[in-house]
This record gives C-alpha cells, structure tokens and sequence, in this order.
C-alpha cells in the first residue's frame, strides 16, 4: 500500500516533469536549440498566475488560461527577439544564450518590490482535500496535476496529428529545408512552437505551486526535467512524459527506500544508465536518409 | 512537336550570380524559360545546376543580377511567396518528410492553399498520375523506394498548383526504366496541365529527347543554348554529354580532344 502510494505521488510529480520535458523536446524538434531557460518559463508562468488570481482576482482556471497566454507571448517574443538573430550561430553560443535568459529572468523577477526573494502562496480551490479511495490517500493537488496532463497531453496530439499548422510543424522538424521548399512559413511556426512550450512550461509551474509554492528559483527544476527528455529520447514528445514518469517515480520511491540524498541524484543515476544502455533514449528517433 | 519558342517567357534570369561564402557557384546566367515549354539546364557535377534552382525558389539570394516572374522580379523573397506566386520546387535528393504519411507529405505540397476542395482534386489527380501514391497513402514517406520518393516528391510539388515546375535531377539514384517513366509522366503533365517545366539533369539524352529547349551550363556559366533537338545534334553535345564517340578521319578516336567553347 504503502508502495503505491509512493508511485502515485511519483506520478504527480513526474507529469510536472515530463511537462517541462515536453518544452524541450517541442523547442529541440522544432529549432534544434535546447532552451535552457524552460524553468524559468515556468516560474514566469507560476508568477504569472499568481498575478492574476491574487491582483486580478481570477478565478483559478481563468488564472491559469491567462498565465498561459502571458507566458506564451513571452516565449513568442523571446524567439523573436533573442534567439531568432543569432539562429546560425553555433549551438554551444545558443545554448548559452538561453542559460543567459535563465538567469536574467530571475535576477529581474527578484527586482520587483513585491516579489522580491519571497515564497508566495498561490489560492487554489482544492488545497489540502484529500481523496480516499480504499486504503489510499490521494491529495486532490495530485489529481489535479495529473487529469491536466492527461487533458494537455491529449490537445497537444489532437493538434500535432490533425491541423494543418501541427503537420507543418512536424514537417519542419524532419526536414527544414524541405518545409522551405513547400512554402511552410518555417521561422512564424518556430516563434509559435516557442509560445506553446512557454504555455506548457506556465502550466506545469501553476500545477507545481501547490506543491513548493512560488519563488524566484522555482525554475531551477527544469534541471531534473532535462534527464526526462534525455530518457525519452529527446526527440519525442510522449518519451518526454514517459520520462518526466519515471523520474518522479525513481526520485519518490528512492526518496523513501534508500538514504539520504539519494533523492535529488537518482533522476541523474537512471540517465546515466540509460546512457549507456540505451544511448537513443526510449523512444528515440533514427533515420537513415535513402539515396 | 509544336516549336513553343515564340511564347513570351514566364521566368527570365539576368546575368544572375549566387554564391555559398566565398565560393561563386553561378557566374552570370542568364536565362528564359518559355511559357508552357520544358526547358532543361544540362551541366556536369558542380557547374552550378542546384544552385540555380535554389535561387529561382528563394533558398538563396542571388549577389547579382535579376529573376523575373511572370513579369515581376522576385529575387529575394521568401520561400513561401515565391510558392504562393506559383512556382514550386521537387529538390535535388527528394527531400521527403520521412516520418509523415504518404498524403501528408501531398497536403504539405499544398501548404500555401486554402481552396480545400480544389486540394482534394488534385491529390486525386497526382494519384492518378503515380497510383503507387493511393496504395501507399498511409505509410510513413520514409519507408517507400528511392523511386517512389522520387514520384512523392514531384507530386508534391504539383500540389502546390504551379505554373512553373522546377525539377532538380529527378532520374538521382533511380533504375533507368523508372527514370523513363517518370519523364514520360513529367512531359504529360506539361501537355496536360500546361505547367511549364524547368529540369535539371546529368541524364543528357533523356533530358534533351523530354525538353523543348535546353541550355548547356559549365562551371557557373551558360555556354551553350538551343532547341533541345538541335542541341542533341551537335558533335560537342554528342560528345561530351550524350558519350556518342567523335570518329576522326583516321577512323580513330581523338583522344587528346579539348572542349572550347569560347
């Protein structure tokens, strides 16, 4: 029992992390860049949230809709602004470019007055209610993070599958020049899959509030979230929540059965053998072109 | 054959110069594609074939010169309004979407489209020009045959609904029964649909025996240009491109022959 309540708060857990993976897989497929700065997206997005249901007076999902869309707009600017005037540079000089963004987003989220350094409590209708369901406890925090993944999920593959814009996008990520080629407007869809990813990101940071509430370095979970994506394969989409899963589980379960600090390192340790087994990731991509 | 030499041209190239970096690939071409004619660029490996194309299609800009269609310049544009504007490209190597379906890749020829209904139509008329393409309309791109690539690949380009179709060496890698196919296809969709034709080939003989007009280009230059029937007559062309041996008078082989044209 006690086993399966470890696994369920994993779960939870892990669907934050498989979230925030989701951000690097879509920006990796679509630009080949990894975006560094996917934590901060979601600490902008939690801080977004946050602004709107305590200085707005949203309603909690309202909240969350507007987070979203301002996180998005961020996302959309910043691949606009920054990243797409240095597109053709080197990836080590990309990549710092985003651990850049990382870092100046939380310098200047502390430097307004009222956020400061502070930890900050965002309202949610269902803190504290529990679930039982036979001998279990299910906190309604955790069926909540995880029926909005589900939800999120099944939209995010509605829209790669069956609009024209999801195809396009796909079609970009497997063959640029070809998108080119076809007439794809390749550098709009890029901004906009930035936008999605910044929209994913402030989703998992308002699911995650609940759980370590609201700060300044709330971001620098995407830390953990990376080994998700490289779990997955890093070029694939369910693999990124497939491994954020497993993660969350590992860490819970290592958390609870090992000792001490073998918590924070076990998302690295199971990476590490995956990289070594299985270097392709879980559901890795690889494609020999025909000539 | 109908001579098409007197309509006026719907793309004209002048004295057109690319590069990559430092290194010229194009010097000055100069060119007109004819309305509803095919007209060929014959050359060998790296005189510059693809990178014409590529500048037609917006892939890149030009340093010089300029690229007229249908009576507008439209060098330095984007990709996407060159494709709107109604010429689209079946690149060098195929260039699939791998992981998408057969009638995916199809709708992604039709991106810059919105009449849906007309879309429909003409996957049905690409699919009847490559039936393969019906039978296969659900499999990844990636999984068919060279060929098969090969058919996808220009049928997507028709998907676009181009008045000007732009061919880059669709005979690469391919048996020489298909390539025959797939010109034989190439010229009826010139007849039939009156889509004007640019094609880029190595395969000398078959290009210039499908084209109206061929061009001959050398080392970024344009050396040669003609009727595609007379081109094919001419002893350098014979030579040089359609490997027919230059008898001396001695009944031998010239071996130490040089090629001059200028």
């Amino acid at each position: 029992m006690q086993f399966i309540q470890l696994v369920i708060s994993g779960l939870a857990q892990g669907c934050i992390y498989g979230l925030i993976a989701l951000g690097f897989v879509l920006i990796y497929k679509a630009t080949e860049t990894v975006n560094f700065a996917q934590g901060e997206l979601l600490m902008i997005g939690a801080f977004a949230g946050l602004f709107a249901s305590t200085v707005l007076g949203l309603p909690y999902w309202l909240a969350l809709v507007a987070a979203m869309i301002a996180t998005a707009i961020v996302g959309f600017g910043l691949e606009r602004v920054v990243l797409r005037p240095i597109l053709g540079q080197s990836a080590v000089s990309i990549v710092m470019v985003t651990i850049g963004i990382g870092y100046m987003s939380r310098g200047l989220i502390t430097m307004l007055p009222v956020v400061g350094t502070d930890t900050h409590t965002l309202p949610v209708p269902f803190r504290g209610e529990v679930f039982r369901v036979g001998g279990l406890v299910i906190s309604a925090e955790h069926i909540v993070i995880i029926v909005t993944t589900i939800v999120l999920c099944a939209l995010l593959a509605a829209l790669f599958r069956y609009t024209k814009v999801g195809v396009a996008m796909q079609a970009m990520s497997q063959n640029q020049l070809a998108a080119y080629y076809m007439g794809i407007p390749v550098k709009r869809l890029s901004s906009l899959v930035w936008a999605i990813a910044a929209a994913v990101a402030a989703i998992a940071g308002i699911l995650l509030a609940p759980l370590t509430f609201i700060h300044a370095n709330m971001g620098l979970i995407g830390i953990k979230a990376f080994p998700a994506a490289v779990i997955g394969g890093f070029t694939s989409l369910p693999g990124a929540i497939v491994g954020g899963l497993i993660i969350g589980v590992v860490e819970q379960l290592a958390g609870f059965y090992l000792i001490e600090g073998f918590k924070d390192a076990a998302p690295f340790i199971v990476v590490l053998a995956m990289l070594i087994f299985k270097p392709n990731g879980l559901f890795g991509e690889r494609l020999a072109k025909k000539v | 054959m109908s001579e098409p030499m007197p309509n006026e041209p719907i793309l004209t190239l002048a004295n057109v110069e690319a590069a990559y970096g430092a290194v010229k690939a194009i010097r000055g071409v100069s060119l007109k594609v004819p309305k509803g004619a095919i007209v060929t660029v014959l050359g060998a490996n790296g005189a510059g074939k693809t990178t014409i194309l590529k500048t037609i299609s917006g892939i890149l800009d030009p340093q010089k010169g300029s690229i007229a269609f249908k009576g507008e310049a439209i060098e330095r544009r984007d990709p996407a309004d060159i494709v709107r504007r109604g010429i689209s490209q079946a690149p060098e190597g195929r260039e699939v979407f791998p992981l998408l379906s057969v009638r995916n890749n199809l709708m992604m020829g039709a991106y810059t489209r919105s009449d849906r209904d007309q879309v429909a139509r003409d996957i049905e008329l690409v699919e009847s020009y490559f039936p393969i393409l019906k039978e296969r309309a659900d499999q990844d791109a990636g999984l068919l045959s060279g060929g098969q690539q090969q058919m996808l690949s220009i049928s997507r380009a028709l998907m676009a609904n181009p008045d000007l179709l732009l061919l880059d060496e669709p005979s690469l890698g391919l048996s020489p029964k298909l390539t025959q196919e797939i010109f034989a296809i190439v010229k009826r969709i010139n007849r039939e649909r009156g889509v004007t034709i640019l094609l880029v080939e190595q395969n000398a003989a078959l290009a210039l025996a499908t084209a109206d007009i061929g061009y001959i280009l050398e080392l970024g230059r344009i050396v040669m240009e003609g009727p595609a029937a007379e081109l094919a007559e001419k002893d350098d062309v014979k030579e040089f491109y359609l490997g027919q041996k230059d008898v001396g008078v001695r009944g031998q082989r010239r071996w130490k022959k040089k090629k001059m044209w200028r």
